[in-house]
C-alpha cells in the first residue's frame, strides 16, 4: 500500500454477507469486511501489526472453500462469496471466548481494566453468560519489577500484541513467547524481570495495545487504566508516507 | 407459570460473596413495593425465615461455592427450586472467593491465621490456630454455583445492577426468558 | 566428481566386496543398538581378527531389517540370526565354515519377510550406511547422474508426476505438483527442506531411513533441487534421534568429500549444498510453516496458509518442503522410471509405505508394503496377529492426528482413501494396534494429552481447546462425567477442528472423534457407571459425592 504515489489500483468485488463491496488488490476480508460497516470480531489483530491468526475469532465461510479461513490473514479475490456471522460461526467464537475466560484468572470486577477490556467486551457482546468448560485456576506471577509498567500473566491471552509493536514498531523486541500450550507466557529478554531487561526502551507501546487488563500502567485501581491505541495507526501511515 | 400459592413465590441466598449482589437488589428501591405485590419472598437474608422453604418458584444465588456448607445449601436450593438464577459474578464464574484457588488450601490458612496474626503463634498454639471446630470445612476450589448443580439462568455483573435485577424477574415473571447479557456483563 | 568417477567408485568396492568369501551384517541402527549390537558388532569384528579371517569375512554395520522386536538382527551370508547376544559372537563366526546356529535362527520365509516390497527400504540390512563407497556399490547417486547428465529439470518433474508419488508426511500431496509449483515460482533464490522431524508416539520410520542409507535421502533432495532451481537444501532433524544425526552429518561430510555435494556436479553446472538443522523437541516443528519458522531462528510456529512455502517459505523463498520418506522414493523413481512405480499400489495411491508396528501384536518393526494391502493382511500376516490369544480391537494410524480404526473394518485397503474415509489418515505410517483389553476412552486421552503439551499456544481452539478436552476425557475415564459433559466435549471437537490455524489443531480430536464413532459405548458405559452419570443436567461430580 503507497497512500502518496500514484500507483495502478486493481479493483476486486465480492460478495459479504449478502452486500456487494469492492476493493484494492491485496486487501484482506477483514479489512473490506471493516471498511463497509461489517463487524467481524478480533482480538490479535491490529492494524499496523504483522497478521498472527491466533485469536481465531475472524474466521468466515467462503463459498467453495472447504474449510473455514481466518478473515485477517485472507486476501480477497474476485468474486468471493463471504458470511461473517452465521450461527455456527457465532457458536465457535463464543466457545473461544469462554475458553480464553477458563484458561488464566480473569476476575473482572476488582481489574484495573474493568470497563475498559476487549476481552471482557468481546464476552458481553456475544452473549456469554458463564463458562461451561473447567476453570484452569492457574498460579501465574505478576511482573512487578519495571518502575513504571507492570506485566499481570493472569489476564494475559497471548494476543501477541505487545510482543509484535516491541519487534515491529518499537524495534526493540524485548518481549517473546516461551512455553508451549498453556503453559506458554510472555517473557522479557531471556525471561527475565520485566525491570531489569536491558532492551526495553520504556516506551510503553505495549501497555497500551494490550486488549486486558495484564500490561496495565502503575498506580491504576480497578477500572482506571484507558488504553490509548491511536499511537499506532499516526505511525503506520507515517511510515508509509516515506519516499 | 403454575404456582402454588396465588403469587409467585422468591427466596434469595447468598452464598460465598459480598452481599453487594443483594444491595443491588435494595437498591430497586420504590420498585420493591410493587414487587412485593407481584411475588412472595419466603425466604432471604432480608426476611426472618431461617429455613430453606420446601417448595419455590424461583430462587437467587449470590455468591461462589467455596465451603461443604454452601455446597450444601447449593443442593437444598436446587432440589427446592423450580428455575435457579446464579446472581452476579461470584455465583457465575467464582470471582473474587475464586481467587484464592491459585493456593492450597493449607497456605491459605498459614497465611491468614499464622502469618497474618498480630503477635506469631507458638508452635503448640499454631495447632489451635487453625479454625476446624464450628466453622464448616473450605472445599479445596470455590467455584460457581453450575459446577455443582445445574443453573437454569445466569445474570453476570459485579454487581449486577438493581436494573438488570428488575428486568430479569419482570420478564421471569411473564414468562419469557431474558437476554440477560443486553443487561449485565461480567464485572459491570 | 565426474560421471565416471562415480563409476570407478562403485566398480572398486565391488571388486574389493567380491574377495571375501563370507558376509556378517549386524543391524546398528537405534532399535538393535539399544540391545547392544553395537557391542555385538565389535564382538564380532574382533572375533574374525582374532581367528585371522579378516581377508575372507567382511563385517558390517547396517540398516534396519525391520523384525525390531527380535533384535539385534543379524545376517551371516544367507541366514537371518535373532535376539544375538554379544556374546554369541564366536558361536556365529564359528558356524560360517559349518551348520547354522540353531537357536538363533530367524525364519526369513516367514510373511513377515515375504510379504513385504522393498524400495525405500531396498538397501536396508545391505549396505553400510556409514561407508560411502558402500552405498555407491550399491547404486547410490546413480540416479543424481542420470539426472545431471541427461535430463531436464522439466523431465525430472514429469517423471516424478508421473510416478503418482504422494507426499509421506501424512497429507499425501502430490509430489510432482508441489514441485512443479515450485518450479513455477519466481525468485532466484529457493530451498529445498527435507522434513525429518518425525514426532508420532509409536512412528520411527524416517528415524530408519536416515539412519540406514542416508545418501538416499541426499540423493533424493539433490535431484528434487535440480528439478524446481534450487541450490541450497536443509536437512531438519530431530535432535532425539542422535543417530541419525551423526550417520547424516557423516554422509553430508563424505559427499561434500567426493564432490557428490557442493560445486558443479558431475561436470554440470548444478551446486547443491545440505546443512542439518536440529529440532529442539516440539512436535509442531513437523508442521511446514513452523519447521520454517525454527529454521530461521525463531521460536517454531505455524503461520496461517497461504502463502504456501512453495511460493514463500524460507526467509521468503519459495521452498520445497518434502517427507524423509518422499525423498527416498526419488532415486528409484528416477532410476527405473515413473511408469515402473505406478504400477505399484492403488489407483490413487502409488508405490510401497512404510508402516512402523508397534502395540498388541507379536511382530512389531518396520515394514514396506505396496500401497493398497488389506489391513487383515497387514495385522495378521506379517505382524503375526494378536499375541496370548486376545482379540484385535482396533488399530491407530496415523499418530495423535489419525484415528481408530475398529475390528469390522479390517478388510479395507491401507492407502490415502480408504483411511480417511474411515475417519483416520496415513499420516506418517504409525500403526499401534490394540487388543480387547485397551479402553478406547483412555487411548483419546492419551492422544490428547499429547496434542495438549505439543501445542505451540499460538491459537486459542488448540491452546486452550485439547486442554478442556483433555479435563473432558479425564473426568469420563475418572467416572466422573455426565451426559452434559460428552455433549461438551463434542462440541469442543467440532470448534477445535474448524478452528485451529494448523494441522496440529485441526486433526488433534481426531482420536477422540474416531473412537466416539466406532466405541461410543464405551464413553456411555463409563459415564452410566458415574455417581452423577445419568444426570441430564450440568450436576456435577461433587454433587452426589455430599448427598450419599
Amino acid at each position: 500500500m503507497n497512500t502518496f504515489t500514484d500507483v495502478e489500483i486493481e479493483s476486486i468485488t465480492l460478495r459479504i454477507d449478502d452486500k456487494d463491496v469492492s476493493c484494492r488488490k491485496g486487501e484482506t476480508v477483514l479489512q473490506v469486511a471493516r471498511e463497509n460497516g461489517i463487524d467481524i470480531p478480533t482480538l490479535c489483530y491490529m492494524e499496523g501489526l504483522t497478521v498472527w491468526g491466533g485469536c481465531r475469532l475472524c474466521m468466515v465461510e467462503i463459498a467453495g472453500f472447504p474449510k473455514l479461513q481466518a478473515a485477517c490473514a485472507t486476501v480477497c479475490t474476485e468474486g468471493m462469496n463471504i458470511s461473517t456471522n452465521s450461527p455456527r460461526l457465532e457458536n465457535y467464537r463464543r466457545i473461544i471466548v469462554e475458553l480464553l475466560l477458563a484458561e488464566r484468572n480473569h476476575v473482572c470486577s476488582v481489574c484495573v481494566s474493568n470497563g475498559h477490556c476487549e476481552l471482557q467486551a468481546m464476552a458481553i457482546k456475544l452473549g456469554i453468560d458463564h463458562v461451561r468448560f473447567a476453570y484452569r485456576f492457574p498460579h501465574l506471577d505478576v511482573d512487578n519489577s519495571h518502575d513504571r509498567m507492570r506485566m499481570d500473566h493472569n489476564r494475559c491471552i497471548l494476543c501477541s500484541r505487545c510482543v509484535r509493536v516491541c519487534a515491529e514498531i518499537e524495534g526493540a523486541h524485548t518481549k517473546d513467547i516461551k512455553g508451549r500450550g498453556v503453559l506458554a507466557a510472555i517473557i522479557h529478554d531471556l525471561d527475565q524481570n520485566w525491570g531489569e531487561s536491558e532492551t526495553c526502551t520504556s516506551c510503553g507501546k505495549c501497555v497500551n495495545i494490550c486488549p486486558t487488563g495484564a500490561l496495565t500502567h502503575r498506580g491504576t485501581a480497578v477500572g482506571e487504566m484507558t488504553k490509548k491505541t491511536m499511537f499506532l495507526p499516526y505511525l503506520t501511515l507515517m511510515r508509509e508516507a516515506q519516499p | 407459570m403454575t404456582t402454588s400459592t396465588p403469587k409467585p413465590t422468591v427466596a434469595t441466598v447468598w452464598l460465598d460473596g459480598c452481599s453487594g449482589c443483594h444491595m443491588s437488589l435494595m437498591d430497586l428501591d420504590e420498585r420493591l413495593i410493587t414487587l412485593a405485590g407481584l411475588v412472595e419472598v419466603l425466604h432471604s437474608p432480608v426476611v426472618d425465615q431461617k429455613q430453606f422453604p420446601q417448595q419455590v418458584d424461583v430462587t437467587l444465588v449470590e455468591g461462589a461455592v467455596s465451603s461443604e456448607e454452601d455446597l450444601h445449601k447449593a443442593l437444598i436450593i436446587r432440589a427446592r427450586s423450580k428455575l435457579v438464577v446464579a446472581l452476579g459474578d461470584c455465583a457465575v464464574t467464582g470471582n473474587v472467593p475464586a481467587m484464592r484457588n491459585y493456593f492450597d488450601r493449607s497456605d491459605l490458612f498459614a497465611r491468614a491465621y499464622v502469618e497474618n496474626a498480630q503477635e506469631p503463634p507458638t508452635p503448640a498454639e499454631r495447632q489451635v490456630a487453625l479454625p476446624v471446630v464450628g466453622v464448616p470445612p473450605l472445599r479445596p476450589h470455590a467455584t460457581a454455583l453450575h459446577e455443582v448443580i445445574k443453573v437454569d439462568m445466569f445474570l453476570p455483573g459485579c454487581p449486577p445492577p438493581a436494573d438488570a435485577i428488575w428486568y430479569v424477574l419482570t420478564e421471569i415473571l411473564a414468562g419469557r426468558t431474558p437476554a440477560t447479557t443486553t443487561v449485565s456483563g461480567f464485572g459491570r | 566428481m565426474k560421471p565416471e568417477e562415480l563409476t570407478a567408485m562403485a566398480e572398486k568396492a565391488r571388486n574389493q566386496d567380491a574377495h571375501f568369501s563370507h558376509h556378517i551384517h549386524v543391524c546398528t541402527e537405534s532399535g538393535c543398538v539399544s540391545s547392544q549390537s553395537d557391542v555385538l558388532l565389535k564382538n564380532i569384528t574382533d572375533e574374525v581378527q582374532r581367528r585371522g579371517l579378516k581377508s575372507t569375512v567382511c563385517v558390517k554395520g547396517v540398516g534396519c531389517m525391520g523384525l525390531c522386536c527380535n533384535g539385534p538382527l543379524l545376517k551371516a551370508d544367507d541366514t537371518m540370526y535373532q535376539s544375538v547376544k554379544p556374546e554369541h559372537a564366536g558361536t556365529v563366526v564359528e558356524s560360517l565354515a559349518g551348520q547354522p546356529v540353531a537357536e538363533l535362527v530367524c525364519d526369513t520365509k516367514q510373511p513377515f519377510f515375504t510379504r513385504q516390497k522393498l524400495i525405500v527400504r531396498e538397501n536396508a540390512g545391505r549396505i553400510d550406511p556409514e561407508n560411502l563407497a558402500d552405498c555407491v556399490a550399491h547404486g547410490a547417486y546413480r540416479a543424481l547422474l542420470k539426472v545431471l547428465t541427461g535430463m531436464t529439470p522439466q523431465q525430472v518433474i514429469a517423471e516424478i508426476s508421473e510416478s503418482g508419488l504422494r507426499g509421506r508426511g501424512g497429507a499425501g500431496f502430490p509430489t510432482g505438483l508441489k514441485w512443479a509449483t515450485v518450479s513455477k515460482a519466481g525468485g532466484k533464490t529457493k530451498y529445498v527442506i527435507c522434513n525429518g522431524d518425525e514426532g508420532d508416539p509409536g512412528a520411527f520410520m524416517d528415524r530408519s531411513v536416515m539412519e540406514g542409507d542416508p545418501h538416499r535421502v541426499l540423493e533424493g533432495m539433490a535431484i528434487a533441487a535440480y528439478a524446481v532451481g534450487a541450490r541450497q537444501g536443509i536437512l531438519y532433524v530431530r535432535a532425539e534421534y542422535p543417530l541419525a544425526v551423526k550417520r547424516l552429518t557423516r554422509a553430508i561430510n563424505q559427499a561434500r568429500r567426493e564432490g557428490l555435494l557442493g560445486h558443479g556436479l558431475f561436470g554440470s553446472n548444478f551446486d547443491f549444498n545440505v546443512e542439518i538443522r536440529l529440532g529442539a523437541g516440539a512436535f509442531v516443528c513437523g508442521e511446514e510453516t513452523a519447521l520454517i519458522a525454527s529454521v530461521e531462528g525463531k521460536r517454531g510456529m505455524p503461520r496461517p496458509r497461504p502463502p504456501y512455502p512453495a511460493n514463500s517459505g524460507l526467509h521468503g523463498c519459495p521452498t520445497l518442503i518434502n517427507n524423509v520418506e518422499t525423498f527416498a522414493n526419488i532415486p528409484a523413481i528416477i532410476e527405473r522410471g515413473g511408469k515402473w512405480f505406478a504400477t505399484i499400489g492403488t489407483e490413487k495411491s502409488k508405490g510401497t509405505k512404510i508402516f512402523a508396528l508397534t502395540g498388541k501384536i507379536k511382530n512389531t518393526g518396520l515394514i514396506e508394503v505396496p500401497m493398497g494391502m488389506p489391513l487383515r493382511e497387514i495385522i495378521y500376516d506379517i505382524a503375526g496377529g494378536i499375541p496370548d490369544g486376545k482379540a484385535f480391537k482396533a488399530v491407530q494410524t496415523g499418530g495423535p492426528s489419525g484415528g481408530c480404526i475398529p475390528a469390522e473394518h479390517l478388510d479395507i485397503t491401507v492407502d490415502y482413501e480408504s483411511l480417511t474415509k474411515l475417519g483416520s489418515i496415513m499420516g506418517s505410517g504409525g500403526m499401534i494396534v490394540m487388543d480387547e483389553t485397551s479402553n478406547m476412552v483412555d487411548v483419546a486421552r492419551f492422544f490428547m494429552e499429547f496434542c495438549m503439551s505439543e501445542s505451540c499456544g499460538k491459537c486459542i481452539p488448540c491452546r486452550v481447546g485439547t486442554y478442556e478436552m483433555h479435563e473432558l476425557l479425564d473426568r469420563i475415564c475418572k467416572r466422573q462425567a455426565t451426559m452434559a459433559d460428552l455433549s461438551l466435549l463434542k462440541d469442543l471437537c467440532d470448534m477445535v477442528k474448524q478452528t485451529s490455524l494448523c494441522g496440529l489443531g485441526q486433526s488433534a480430536p481426531n482420536p477422540v472423534l474416531s473412537t466416539l464413532r466406532y466405541f461410543e459405548s464405551e464413553y456411555l458405559k463409563l459415564i452410566q457407571s458415574s455417581p452423577t452419570g445419568l444426570a441430564e443436567d450440568g450436576a456435577k461430580h461433587v454433587a452426589l459425592e455430599v448427598l450419599s
